[in-house]
């Protein structure tokens, strides 16, 4: 194998910082969901990286649980946002404001 | 060293993760996120994780882009297409960004990772059936209940009771 784990774990640390990017600079709560899961994929990456070249199947199996809770994560975060359009008509979180209790 | 599949893989997961985050268009920018999870798939396979790659492509690419894309939908032409952001943020943002790839890549580089490397073969994926159903299986019916979960509470929280009201008016 030609690529070293090093490479694998510059391009997770370049999509985390990505990630970190859009959470604090993006207000429309969608684009924060993409964030989100570039930051879950960094994470990912470097699980696989790590779990090939100890090697390790521990890596991937977790890997693998990673990926189902996220569909889940997305599946109920999109349902949030979609309630929260309903009520009031925007996804800029900063609109969400009876929110804070 | 790197090889070209690698350099091209990266450039196309980066770039597409930046487009995502900064189209103005969220159906192009959902488009450039379901580019990146390929793209991750892309090194999923170059790991030798076929398994892995094989299942990320069918989840994340066939279904969490597709059901954001179905989101981006329901919404508002115009918010569509709004960005909506803060403008006195964002180069805090790119600086945060900056700051903590430079402090952990620097970290990185610096540590003893940089000279591992590996000829030994790549773990079958045999080894990871059996992991699930030896030592992993309570966290495996743990994992399916909370899907199971998840999806039920999305549809109740989906719901809309107005429109079931009326119907069942008339």
């Amino acid at each position: 194998m030609s690529n070293e784990l090093i490479d694998f774990v510059i391009v997770s640390i370049a999509l985390l910082g990505i990630g970190i990017y859009g959470l604090s600079v993006k207000r429309n709560a969608i684009r924060m969901l993409f964030a989100v899961e570039i930051i879950i994929n960094a994470a990912n990456l470097n699980l696989v990286a790590f779990a090939r070249f100890i090697p390790h199947s521990g890596g991937q199996t977790l890997v693998l649980f990673s990926i189902a809770i996220a569909a889940a994560e997305v599946a109920v975060g999109l349902s949030l946002i979609i309630v929260a359009y309903r009520m009031y008509q925007n996804i800029d979180i900063a609109d969400f404001r009876s929110l804070k209790g | 060293m790197v090889d070209a599949a690698f350099l091209a893989l990266s450039v196309i997961t980066i770039g597409s993760a930046i487009a995502a985050l900064e189209f103005r268009s969220m159906i192009y920018g959902s488009m450039a996120l379901m580019g990146t999870l390929g793209g991750i798939a892309g090194f999923f396979l170059l790991l030798d994780s076929p398994f892995i790659a094989m299942f990320q492509i069918a989840v994340y690419v066939g279904s969490i882009a597709v059901l954001i894309l179905f989101t981006v939908m329901l919404v508002k032409r115009e918010l569509i297409f709004k960005k909506i952001e803060d403008p006195r943020r964002k180069f805090a943002g790119i600086g945060l960004m900056l700051i903590l790839m430079m402090g952990l890549g620097s970290i990185i580089i610096d540590s003893g990772l940089r000279t591992i490397q590996t000829n030994e073969p790549a773990v079958d994926f045999r080894d990871i059936g059996e992991d699930f159903l030896t030592y992993y299986w309570p966290a495996l019916i743990l994992m399916a209940l909370i899907l199971a979960g998840a999806v039920t509470g999305a549809l109740v929280l989906a719901r809309r009771e107005d429109v079931e009201d009326e119907q069942r008016a008339n």
